[in-house]
């Protein structure tokens, strides 16, 4: 297996990312659900706590209340666990945020399945189909700490509603300093030429750490990761599933309407091609330690490699 | 006070108010559709507002440092659009476009094609969040206008206005004054004594206890007594350090008899023989304020 040096936490990134952006931004404030010590806004608040404030634990106000903070020419970055903003605040971020494109930036924090340990009610894992179906709405999921901090540079720019997906554990690095990313963009991690997987967000990791196993069974991957979900980069996913003319995504995301989804829909429409989405299988999570919940959900590096492989066996 | 409060007199505020009443009944007979009971509750308050209390650019609907409004109670959207019409931000004839395809004036506000509606509403609670938003957003940027937010009573069932309540007592946000129209009846409502009665969703004094327990300075006023109404707002504005809550007793369906505390109107279209009735009640003519 790939090992990639060890990394911090995307959320950690998340947080000295916006902390060094608001230096040079005095428009970005932080609206924080009641979560500052798990999502590390708290390294914000600590920095600026003139530009952080407290909603405590009221989601639909506090992304009710970013829409008018950002109708006055504000940046908001609202931060809590990405459940919470996104089920419990969807019908404000419908009708507040998303209808009147308001500059509100949502951090979906503890998002997929790896939420320590609480179970169903945390484990959001649909965030990406629920948020990728609102009209106006752009949809981040960033790999590693490298991209969190780019891609966060690149959303404050953008003027428009963000929801940005970040993850809980520390994850390994994949991108390098010099790593440039643009929003709405794939990113070609491994050329290849027998199957293309498209992977997204933490789950690109597993994907990278499954080539030498596949490569070792003779399957060359063209891996693309792709973090803007929405809107999704179509001309070069299409040319990329045209590369192979196989396809495999590969998502910590349910398989029903997140990167699978997406690109299913891109790819009968334009190109298709045969192809597996993996990933939760439509379930609910549970508690458990993050290895075995990814062990259990199936969506290992492990896991990865096995579903390739019959994938490229069965069609190729 | 404002230059408006200097040009307009409580009286020319209760002709705007008639007129808005003349001109609200119009366009929802002209769509086939639309809200009536509450926006003939909020009309009178309305024409305060926008004549009286707002400093306002009509000419420069997005001037920064103008006052706001947000009408968290959405679906009196045509009564919005009636003031702000006749206010002058864009024309009259205007009005009859009301839910119309195309129209910028859509069924709820709509802050991205209506010139001079500040905020979206149209699911209840949510205009209030905004509202505390923008007051709270202004402190942040050193701007020092008010902003204004009408809540309707049933629109006060949402736990999202309490939410609200309670981080607008938290920060002390005296920039922002919400008016609640408490018109006593909601669209279907609480059973009364029989199933063909609706009762109040708050009993007397409960909507007035409830902003007072989440911490806001409440002042109570008869929603249709346009001088009272004024020196409420006055008294609001100099409230320091709390949000202020106007709790506006209010009649639904106020200036005509057949509507008057009947919940049917809420939303409901007249027939020509209404429609009739209604104008002559309002002082116009039966072929309405053309």
């Amino acid at each position: 297996m790939t090992t990639l040096a060890p990394g911090k936490a995307l959320r950690v990134a998340f947080g000295e990312a916006i902390t060094e952006l608001a230096a040079t931004n005095d428009k970005i404030v932080v609206l924080d659900g009641d979560t500052g010590s798990s999502t590390r806004t708290d390294i914000f608040e600590k920095a600026y706590p003139d530009r952080f404030f407290q909603m405590g634990i009221t989601e639909m106000n506090m992304l009710g209340m970013a829409s008018g903070m950002a109708s006055v020419g504000l940046i908001p970055i609202v931060s809590t666990f990405s459940c919470f903003i996104v089920s419990r605040a969807h019908d404000s971020i419908r009708v507040l945020i998303a209808q009147p494109k308001a500059n509100v930036k949502m951090m979906g924090g503890y998002a997929g399945l790896l939420a320590g340990m609480t179970g169903k009610t945390h484990l959001m894992f649909d965030d990406v189909s629920i948020m990728r179906a609102m009209a106006n709405m752009t949809v981040v999921a960033p790999a590693d700490e490298v991209e969190t901090r780019k891609a966060l540079a690149a959303v404050i720019e953008y003027d428009g509603p963000v929801y940005f997906r970040l993850t809980r554990p520390n994850t390994p690095i994949l991108f390098d300093a010099g790593y440039e990313f643009e929003l709405g963009k794939v990113v070609t991690v491994k050329e290849g030429s027998d199957v293309t997987v498209f992977s997204t967000g933490t789950q690109t990791i597993r994907a990278y750490e499954a080539l030498d196993e596949l490569a070792a069974d003779g399957i060359d991957v063209h891996l693309v990761h792709v973090p803007t979900i929405k809107p999704l980069d179509v001309g070069a996913i299409v040319a990329a599933a045209e590369k192979t003319g196989l396809v495999v995504t590969t998502e910590e995301h349910t398989i029903v309407g997140g990167l699978g989804g997406a690109i299913a829909e891109a790819l009968a429409e334009n190109s298709p091609r045969p192809m597996k989405r993996h990933g939760l299988q439509d379930v609910f999570g549970e508690s458990g330690p993050n290895d075995e919940l990814l062990d259990k959900y199936g969506i290992s590096t492990e896991h990865v490699a096995a579903t390739v492989k019959e994938f490229v066996r069965a069609k190729g | 006070m404002t230059q408006a409060a200097k040009t307009y007199t409580p009286e020319d505020m209760a002709e705007f108010a008639r007129q808005a009443r003349v001109r609200i009944l119009e366009a929802v007979k002209h769509a086939g559709g639309g809200h009536v009971g509450g926006p003939y509750s909020a009309a009178d308050m309305l024409a305060a507002l926008y004549f009286g209390v707002m400093n306002i650019r009509p000419e420069d609907p997005d001037w920064p440092d103008r006052d706001r409004f947000v009408l968290s109670k959405g679906h009196s959207a045509i009564a919005l659009y009636t003031m702000l019409a006749l206010r002058g931000y864009f024309p009259v004839e205007e009005l009859l476009t009301f839910d119309g395809i195309n129209s910028r004036l859509q069924g709820h506000p709509d802050m991205t094609a209506t010139p001079g509606v500040d905020m979206s509403s149209g699911s209840l609670g949510l205009g209030f969040a905004a509202a505390l938003g923008i007051a709270l957003g202004a402190r942040a940027e050193g701007r020092d206008f008010t902003t204004y937010v009408m809540l309707g009573d049933g629109e006060c069932n949402e736990g999202v206005v309490w939410e609200g309540a309670h981080v607008a007592a938290r920060y002390g946000l005296d920039n922002i004054i919400a008016i609640v129209d408490h018109n006593k009846l909601q669209q279907f409502g609480w059973t009364g004594a029989s199933v063909e009665e609706r009762i109040t969703p708050y009993t007397e004094n409960q909507l007035a206890d409830r902003w007072r327990a989440f911490g806001w300075h409440v002042i109570e006023v008869d929603g249709h007594d346009i001088p009272a109404f004024l020196d409420a707002m006055e008294e609001a504005g100099g409230v320091e350090g709390k949000p202020v809550a106007v709790i506006a007793h209010t009649i639904k369906g106020k200036g005509v008899s057949y509507m008057e505390g009947n919940y049917t109107w809420h939303s409901k279209v007249p027939t020509d023989e209404e429609f009739a009735v209604a104008m002559a009640e309002l002082g116009e003519t039966a072929g309405g304020a053309a």
